[in-house]
Formats: C-alpha cells, structure tokens, sequence
C-alpha cells in the first residue's frame, strides 16, 4: 500500500515516489484523475526512453479531455504500466497504486526540492 | 420525436429486390474467369436486402433524428452555427459553377476563376491582408498552411534551424498546438491572467531568439478581445517572431477590427463558419488563408493570376509551401461564402458581428444571477459560464446540456475552454429571434433552479430522446467500430 504521506508532488498533479537511491514511481494524484473523470486511454513511454525533468512522457485521455503528462524528474523509463492499456479504469479506482504510470532509473542524487511534500500538495489543492 | 433505430440488416428479407434490370445483351463471364483466385468470393457478401420504400422509410427515419440549425437553436460554442442563407444554395447550383472540372481549359471557367479571384479581393479587405488562398480545406489545415509559411520565411532569413518554438496560450483551441506539432514545431504553452487575457509578463518570458511565433484567436475561446493585442504583436515581433491569427471568431469583428491592423502577421478565416456555409458533420469546410506582403512568396501554389486577357493559373512559384490542397480548395464551400458576402454588403456584415456580440451580452446578462460567471467584462461573440454552484448541488455541467436536449435546444459547448471549471460556452450567433434566446434563457434558469430543488430531474435527463444517457466510457474503452452480423440476429 502506498503512503500518499510519502510522495512528492508536482503543480501539474504528477506524483513521485521514491522505490530506492536509483528507482522512482510516477504517477498522477486522486485530485487529477478526479478532474479528468473516466479515463479511457494511457498511451505511455517505450522502456528505456530517457526523459529529461518537464519532459512530457504519457497521454490520459478521458471521456471529457487529453492531457499530457510531464516527467517530474529525469530519468531513463525503467518499466511503464502495461495493465493501463487494457485497464485504463485503475488509473480512476487507484491513482496511487494499481494505476501508476512509469518507473525511472534515476542518478542516486536526484533532487526532489523543486516538488511538493503531500501536505504541501494538499494545501495547494484546496487553493486551486 | 421519433424513435426508429433499426439497422439496414435488421429489416433486411432474402430474396427481396429494390431494383428489376432487363436481361442483359451482353455476353456474361464468371468472375473467377478474369480474376486470379485469391480475390474472388467464395461466399457472396451478405448485402441488406430490402424494398425501394423500405430504403427510403429507413433513410427518412434516421435523418428526422437529426438536429440542425433549421431544427433549432444551437448554441455551440465556438463553432459560429448560423442560419446558412438560401440564396448561398442557389448559387453555387449554377451550372457554370457546379458542373465544371479543374482539369477543363481555363479560358472555359473564366466565371469561376473571377469569382475566387473577387473572393480573395473581399477576403484581403476583410482580413486587412495582401494576399489570400482559397486552398486549405478548413481552419485546422489553414493553421497548418500558415505556420508552414512561418517555417519558410524563417528559413528564408537563415533562422529556420534556430526558431522552433510556437508560443499557444492555455485558453487556444487544441487544432493550435495540434497544428504546430505536425509542423514540426515545439509548444509552448502561455498562461492567461485573472482576466482571461495573454498575460504581457508570461508573453514577455517566453519569447526569445528561439521562438518562430504566437498562433492567437482574437477574441479568444472565453469570447473575450485581447485588449493588449498592439502591444503582444510588438513583443513577438522586437523577438522576431511572428503572429499567427486563427479566425474562428471573426464572428465577432467582422467589419469593426481587422487581424491586419492588430499586427498579425498570417490569418486564416473559417468560410464555413463566419461565411455562412453549411457545417458539423464533418465539412467540407474552407479555411482560406491570408499573408501580408513580405510573406506573399510562400503562400501555396497554384494561384490564380488576373491578366490583360483574362484569368490565368500560375505555377512558377519557387518559394511557395507546397500545394496543400487539389486544385483550389472546396470551391463550391467558397462559392457560397461569395454569395453570402456579396449579399450581406460590407455594412450587413458589421452588422452580423454587432448583433452576434449584442446577443451574447443579452444571453450572459439574463444568466449571470443563475449561474459563476468567471469573467466579469463584457464579451463578444460568445461567453463562458462555470456550472460550479451546480456542481455543489449534485449536478455537473454534463447533466446540464443532456437537461437541455428535452427543451428542445442543443447543447452548448461543455468543458472548455480547458481553463474553466465545469465550462459552458455559449455562442448563440446574430441570426437567432429575442424570442429564441429568452427561451433558451429561460430554459437555463429552469433547470439552475431544479438543480437546486429537485436536482435528480436534470441528472436523470435527457427523458424524451430516442436513447437516454449513453454509455460514452465502455463505447470509448471498448470501442465496436464496425457492424457484427450476430448482433443483429440477437436482437430479433
């Protein structure tokens, strides 16, 4: 189970998840996939695709809009999501868990600075 | 309303024939004699049978589920769903202008080439551009033309390599970004301010030496006019850029502003939207473009040229783009702008756009106590509205427009532009009677004021369709695309 408490965020509701000193999880926040409403499609990166920080590396398409989706932070994509293409429903019933996006390799010195903490994220969200 | 729904292979009986063909006197010859095996049937296909009057029953029902502008109001945002004049059909039915081919010798279509060629005059006057083509086939391929010609003249000056990115405000149309990428551009988005306009700062940090130009729509998708537009085309052009105008709403200007004179650089007008010819459902449309001088040797090629001894077609054009269009667009959409133009006479045509705007003020202000109006100022040719207090009350803009296909309205453009929460855009253009838009106002009171009472009658509409809510989620996770026998025969 994911802590939510655990995740960096960005403005653009991309969640970060720190798996070790080389992996990180991506994946966009409840607050996102509540915005979008039925999501109908992901179409998401090749493996070893490197993507630089702001790179925009998926497509969520929902019943009401398309939106890309930025790389949070760097990296080369280690492993992406393959059960979003048949399933793209988890990405509503578990934005944190079941509907994550991509892995990154990343440099064991990534900076997370420029992100959010999850009450950081919070507080911005009820701002918006 | 009518309810027919059935499929041509559902009422489809063997053997029975909406034709009878004599006896042919020609020798017959098997298919397989003088087709190589692979290719022939082994199964004949299963084609509907049916009766001639059964074809035209079934035609006739599904087109009476149709709704257009002479159906009823249709307030789509964005989209300019005027009355298409009568006239307009009469014209381009002349056979001078119906029953000719490109191919046939020019000195044979001179009518034709004069009417273009008068066409690009008005266009020109309308635009405050040097030059127009008739070829790009609607606004998306017009937008596309366009930054082709950015392209071309940056890399005429040696900076083609250096200007990559296209500067799209947050608020444009998708076709904008979507145009620049096949272009082979970059995008960079530009927020708008708290007035829903092109924030001068953000404008000011995202140029540079890199930037090939701003596609912009003027007034934008929230209806409202960039104020600041002299001074954005400065900003772009001191960074040696330039400005690309997107005509969806030269509704809302039409003989009282032109992209000329605001700075812009390439414009395109969609015909079938401000001209008047009929649209949705997938065209044809036509999205001329215009270029001011400087820019006049990129544009696409052929042109028609006007001679001593006559009209002519010219093809030596080194620098154009390309032809991005057979022959010269959809002349028989130009056709009809034509005549719509020439109908309406300059003066009738400044009042479509004070009229389109008078009505869109009138609708907003009798809305505005019922529904968040996000921007105050007053608007032109269209406005946003933001069904958030409804939202609270359990009702979602979606459940809005389905409510308003039971008054017998079409629904409003909804979810965007992307900026606005729960968006409804309303364009209710100059060619609607006051009464027609009280009704619609008063339609949207009523439902504003069930969503707050009783909000299960809007969430449960539309109740007097031929099919309730639609399932839009499993139709676009699991799409069936094409027609299955089986699912036919179940049904019976």
């Amino acid at each position: 189970m994911t802590d939510k408490a655990k995740l960096y965020f960005t403005e653009e509701h991309e969640w970060v998840e720190i798996v070790n000193d080389t992996l990180v999880r991506i994946g966009i926040s409840d607050y996102a996939v509540e915005q979008l409403g039925d999501i109908v499609f992901v179409e998401l990166p090749e493996a070893d695709t490197d993507l630089g920080a702001g790179d925009e590396f998926a497509t969520v398409e929902s019943v009401k809009s398309t939106s890309e989706i930025y790389a949070p932070v760097g990296g080369a994509v280690a492993r992406v999501n393959d059960a979003l293409e048949d399933e793209p429903e988890k990405l509503n019933e578990s934005p944190f868990e079941d509907g994550w996006l991509i892995e990154l390799n990343v440099s064991a010195d990534i900076d997370v600075s420029g992100l959010m903490d999850a009450g950081a994220y919070d507080d911005y969200v009820s701002s918006l | 309303m009518t309810t027919y729904n059935s499929l041509l292979f559902e009422i489809s009986k063997p053997g029975r024939k909406g034709y009878s063909l004599p006896e042919t006197e020609v020798d017959q010859t098997a298919v397989a004699d003088i087709l190589p095996a692979h290719l022939v049937r082994e199964e004949p296909a299963e084609l509907p049978e049916l009766s001639e009057l059964q074809i035209m029953r079934h035609y006739t029902g599904l087109s009476n589920k149709n709704f257009g502008i002479e159906t009823g109001f249709y307030p789509l945002g964005s989209c300019t769903m005027k009355y298409n004049p009568k006239i307009n059909e009469d014209i381009a039915r002349y056979s001078g202008f119906a029953h000719i081919h490109p191919l046939q010798p020019e000195q044979t279509a001179q009518g034709a080439f004069e009417l273009m060629h008068r066409l690009e005059e008005n266009l020109k006057e309308v635009t405050g551009m040097d030059a127009i083509s008739l070829q790009p086939a609607a606004g998306a391929q017009g937008e596309w033309a366009g930054l082709l010609i950015f392209k071309a003249y940056h890399q005429a000056n040696g900076e083609g390599d250096k200007r990559r990115k296209i500067l799209v405000p947050d608020s444009a149309h998708g076709t904008n970004p979507a145009s620049a990428v096949v272009a082979g551009y970059d995008v960079v988005e530009i927020k708008s301010n708290e007035h829903g306009r092109v924030g001068i700062e953000a404008l000011k940090a995202a140029v540079g030496p890199d930037t090939a130009g701003l596609m912009l729509t003027n007034p934008n998708t929230l209806g409202l006019f960039e104020v600041d537009i002299v001074e954005i085309a400065e900003i772009v052009h001191e960074a040696g850029g330039l400005l690309y105008y997107d005509g969806a709403n030269a509704n809302a200007i039409l003989g009282k502003s032109t992209p000329g004179e605001m700075g812009f650089d390439v414009v395109h007008l969609n015909l079938h939207k401000s001209f008047s010819t009929p649209h949705g459902g997938g065209g044809p449309g036509s999205g001329p473009i215009g270029v001011k001088d400087y820019l006049k040797a990129f544009l696409p090629s052929p042109r028609i040229e006007k001679t001593a001894e006559g009209f002519t077609v010219s093809r030596d054009h080194p620098q154009a783009i390309g032809r991005v269009k057979g022959y010269f667009g959809n002349f028989g959409v130009n056709v009809r702008a034509y005549s719509y133009i020439r109908s309406m006479g300059a003066e009738g045509l400044q009042q479509v756009s004070e009229d389109a705007v008078l009505h869109a003020n009138y609708l907003k202000a009798r809305l505005a106590p019922y529904y968040d109006t996000p921007y105050q100022d007053h608007c032109k040719h269209e406005f946003v509205l933001s069904g958030m207090r409804q939202k609270k009350q359990g009702v979602r803009t979606l459940d809005i427009a389905k409510r308003l296909l039971d008054y017998g309205f079409y629904a409003p453009t909804v979810y965007f532009p992307l900026i606005v929460e729960e968006c409804l855009m309303i364009e209710p253009t100059e060619t609607e009677a006051k009464e027609e838009l009280d009704a619609f106002a008063d339609a949207m009171i009523e439902i504003a004021k069930d969503a707050e009472n009783d909000p299960e009658i809007v969430t449960g509409a539309p109740y007097t369709k031929a099919v309730r809510r639609l399932d839009e989620v499993t139709a676009a996770r699991k799409p069936v695309v094409t027609f299955q026998r089986n699912s036919a025969e179940l049904k019976r």
